[in-house]
């Protein structure tokens, strides 16, 4: 139980050190909106990855839209490289229930089949609903019932790691 | 003035059927989402699994192939299942009152219906009489409005233009009959656009159109003069020679868009038309198919329009 | 046969009168003898005033009772506190015939309801076109002739008709349109038709034709009423007519001296009114008008539309609004709003309406017909659907609060509407 949030920037370093041993030349980089493309921005110039960072919002694949209808004003994905036959990392910041994943992954593939995805989160708070893991993990969170484990970016561009009540 | 009947109890987008009474938000919220999807009909899948299992009725009282299928591409690529019923054609004429056809329609598990009627306020009839999950949106209404239209032209002025808070804007032609040139009006005030201007003869000019917060020229120089962007409206065939007008050629000679006239706008003016154009009547074809011209970037992004209108509608 | 309305508050239009009082009926007539009555009726705390006459009620018979019947229209009258009114000749066929019109006026009396006096059609089939037989049409009960809503396009057979109705003295009730100008208009022609869409019908659509009639009236002699002034610039133009002295006098639909083309919302069918509803200012000129004697009297026009032909798009639904029922509160409401004395009020629904009918109502003296109407004008009312005696439950005031409910009605002496 960690009664302390993790320090979103000390998590950064590690994580991209952890990225750089496994990267191919078919490898690419995928954010999701909001959080993980904040993620995506900070560790895609320490890869020195050939293709420039490609940005998602999975707001169209979302599973719950017949519940929720369209609330935001989803972003425009920009993937700017061909997606197929690539080794793709995809990036969020708090993997939770898997669905956004999920979406992503659908809406990926409407881009084209890449070689393989691999799943980088700055935390993972647990609670899945989906048979879905992270293959690069920040940190491990513990998350009581009735809150929520946010990504916040300060206007210095600061990251860092909120809990705020679930609405 | 009763609750503006489009939205719901939290302010939402319940029913597209005008533009006038929308929130600045609302709209901006739409173009915003229509930039996403303009994103997914850019793709080699033009398709998102949005409103899968959703049946959007196209209900066509009056006959347009044009619009319906713009309607029904923009479905599609939302995975709606679309159906489509040229009203005008079937029930009407067996006396069925539209409220019966909508019932009817209803039975058979719609979400949205995509309502064009030649009788000005019949969506507004309609949307009164659909059921809490249904989802009306005014595809061309009498003279009144044609929402999705105005919205693709406001979407095509911000693609080109960016910010609205400085321009001029010239609607040229039958002001009187149009419900896109009514539409767009309501879309340019509500985002601050400083300068409406609409250009026509009187007799195709509204009574008290000024009240809609433009500004009347009837000789069209003068109204062209340092425009950012010329709205051609379409002429109908049967307007061209009356009481309302001499002939199409008169009418041209005035206020058709030529070259020489476009120069007295902007250098970097913009030409839209809603569509289909009357070549030689309201635009020179040199004009239409010039630099200037966005008419068919306009088509493009009427599809993204309508995608985002249908899948923020249904799903509120 | 007598009767003794006890203690009410008895208002006279036409005297001024307003004290209260009895009044005692003897075989069908007010009487000043006090004598022991067969019947009476406590109206302590109701105003006691002359039937109301409406000039304009469509009963929708021959030819329209899937709209409204005979019975269920004077059921309404009576429930609205009218002892009489007339009808226009736009029926089924139209009231061009004197058989039409016998059989009509021996239905009404049938019923022994409110008095009902037919106008007869001023040209055939109201086509326009040729004379209808007017001395047999007056003879069969006709008080007067008009078009109804169907204006005469052919100024040359409006100049005859009027000519020959001089003739013979008949009264000619026109509501003035110029045909060609209202188009296909259904809303003022202004900045309301202009955003919703739809066609337009100018304000000099009325004043056009009125011009032209004031111009022929000028030339014949012939006595008109014009009905359902909707305009500022035709009160005006009816204002100059009386003061150069023409046989002239008008009225003004109750709705038009309440509502303006605002009211028409997003499309409210119950709105689609003949002539279509007008600016503010037309509004406030017509209820000034009303109020300074310029308009004679107020009409329902009376209109019961089935809800079908109301449930359609704005352009296309049938035009008219139920009335016989809202006359009274809807008269008080006006009333109050301009600050009127209740005799004064009722006067436009009362005498000045018998004065331009030509009949003897209308008033409360001794030897005068008992039509009257006891009510509460304090009482106020939901206007549902289920409270409206017509078939026709089509009105812009649909869930409005009014106040002024009739209690008991009185036609010849017998009550023929008591409040359950």
């Amino acid at each position: 139980m960690t009664s302390k949030l993790p320090d979103a920037e000390a998590l950064l370093p590690a994580l991209a050190a952890e990225l750089k041993a496994r990267i191919t030349p078919a490898t690419a980089m995928i954010g999701l909106h909001t959080g993980g493309a904040w993620v995506a921005e900070r560790l895609h110039p320490l890869l020195g990855l050939k293709d420039p960072l490609g940005l998602m919002d999975i707001a169209f694949y979302r599973d719950d839209y017949a519940k929720e209808g369209l609330k935001h004003d989803p972003k425009r994905t920009r993937i700017p490289f061909e997606v197929e036959g690539r080794d793709l990392l995809l990036v969020d910041d708090v993997l939770y229930t898997g669905r956004t994943v999920r979406a992503a992954m659908n809406e990926l593939f409407d881009y084209g089949r890449p070689r393989s995805i691999a799943l980088v989160v700055l935390a993972d708070r647990g609670g899945r609903q989906l048979p879905i893991e992270a293959q690069f993990c920040g940190a491990k969170v513990e998350v009581q019932a009735g809150k929520r484990l946010r990504l916040k970016r300060a206007a210095s561009g600061k990251l860092a790691l909120e809990l705020e009540d679930a609405g | 003035m009763p609750a503006n009947p489009q939205l719901n109890a939290n302010g939402e987008l319940q029913h597209l059927l005008s533009i006038e009474g929308l929130p600045r938000e609302i709209l901006t919220q739409i173009l915003d989402t229509a930039e996403s999807f303009a994103g997914v009909t850019e793709r080699e899948v033009k398709k998102v699994p949005l409103m899968r299992g959703k049946s959007v009725f196209n209900l066509f009282f009056e006959a347009s192939t044009r619009t319906r299928t713009t309607f029904e591409i923009a479905a599609k690529r939302l995975s709606a299942d679309v159906i489509n019923l040229n009203v005008s054609v079937s029930s009407q004429t067996k006396g069925e009152s539209l409220l019966d056809t909508v019932a009817n329609l209803s039975a058979m598990q719609a979400d949205v219906f995509v309502v064009r009627h030649a009788s000005s306020g019949a969506p507004y009839l309609i949307a009164r009489h659909v059921k809490p999950h249904e989802h009306v949106i005014n595809a061309g209404d009498g003279r009144h409005a044609h929402p999705t239209q105005g919205l693709l032209d406001l979407y095509t002025i911000r693609h080109y233009k960016k910010d609205f808070s400085r321009l001029t804007v010239a609607i040229v032609g039958d002001v009187l009959h149009s419900r896109v040139a009514r539409s767009l009006i309501h879309g340019l005030t509500t985002l601050g656009v400083p300068e409406v201007r609409v250009i026509g003869p009187q007799t195709l000019m509204p009574a008290g159109v000024e009240a809609l917060g433009v500004r009347v020229f009837h000789d069209m120089r003068a109204g062209l003069k340092d425009c950012d962007v010329v709205v051609m409206l379409r002429l109908q065939n049967e307007r061209m020679n009356g009481p309302l007008l001499p002939s199409a050629q008169e009418f041209f000679k005035n206020y058709g868009l030529t070259a020489d006239k476009l120069a007295l706008a902007k250098p970097d003016a913009i030409v839209m038309h809603p569509g289909p154009m009357n070549r030689g009547v309201e635009i020179d074809s040199p004009v239409a198919d010039g630099p200037h011209s966005v008419i068919l970037p306009q088509v493009t992004f009427g599809i993204a329009v309508r995608m985002a209108v249908m899948s923020i509608v249904a799903g509120n | 046969m007598t009767l003794l309305i006890k203690g009410g508050r008895i208002v006279d239009p036409a005297s001024g009168r307003d004290e209260v009082g009895d009044v005692f009926i003897s075989d069908g007539r007010i009487s000043d003898k006090k004598e022991k009555a067969d019947q009476t009726i406590d109206a302590k705390g109701l105003v006691v005033a002359p039937g109301l006459i409406d000039l304009s009620a469509r009963l929708r018979e021959p030819g329209y009772e899937y709209k409204a019947t005979l019975e269920s229209e004077m059921d309404a009258a009576v429930a609205g506190g009218v002892t009489s009114l007339a009808c226009p000749p736009d029926t089924d066929p139209p009231l061009d015939e004197p058989g039409l019109v016998d059989m009509l006026r021996r239905r009404a009396k049938a019923l022994a309801r409110a008095r009902v006096y037919p106008i007869g059609a001023l040209t055939v089939k109201l086509a326009g076109e040729r004379l209808t037989e007017m001395s047999e049409l007056a003879e069969a009960g006709c008080v007067a002739f008009s078009q109804a809503n169907v204006p005469i396009a052919d100024t040359q057979v409006l100049w005859r008709a009027l000519q020959y109705a001089a003739t013979f003295g008949f009264p000619v009730w026109l509501r003035v349109e110029d045909r060609w100008l209202a188009g296909d208009g259904v809303a003022h022609d202004g900045e309301v038709a202009t955003r919703l869409g739809l066609a337009g019908i100018p304000a000099f659509a009325e004043t056009i034709a009125l011009g032209t009639a004031l111009q022929l009236v000028r030339a014949t002699g012939t006595r008109v009423h014009f009905c359902r002034l909707s305009t500022a610039a035709g009160v005006e133009l009816i204002r100059a007519a009386k003061k150069e002295g023409l046989p002239v006098s008008c009225d003004v639909g109750i709705h038009h001296v309440h509502l303006s083309e605002l009211d028409l919302g997003y499309y409210d069918s119950h709105c689609r009114l003949e002539p279509p509803l007008r600016s503010q200012r037309d509004r406030e000129a017509l209820a000034a008008g009303l109020a300074d004697g310029t308009v004679d009297c107020a009409v329902s026009d009376h209109t019961p539309v089935d809800e079908n032909q109301k449930q359609l798009p704005f352009a296309e639904a049938e035009p008219g609004a139920t009335g016989l029922e809202l006359l009274l509160p809807l008269i008080l409401k006006w009333g109050v709003q301009r600050k009127l004395p209740l005799a004064k009020t009722l006067a436009r629904v009362t005498c000045d309406a018998a004065r331009v009918l030509g009949v003897q109502s209308g008033r409360i003296e001794p030897g005068a017909r008992a039509d009257l109407v006891l009510f509460d004008p304090q009482q106020t009312w939901r206007v549902v659907p289920a409270a409206l005696k017509s078939q026709g439950k089509n009105t812009p005031f649909l869930g409005y609060e009014l106040a002024g409910r009739v209690r008991t009605t009185i036609v010849a002496g017998s009550v023929v509407y008591q409040q359950a």
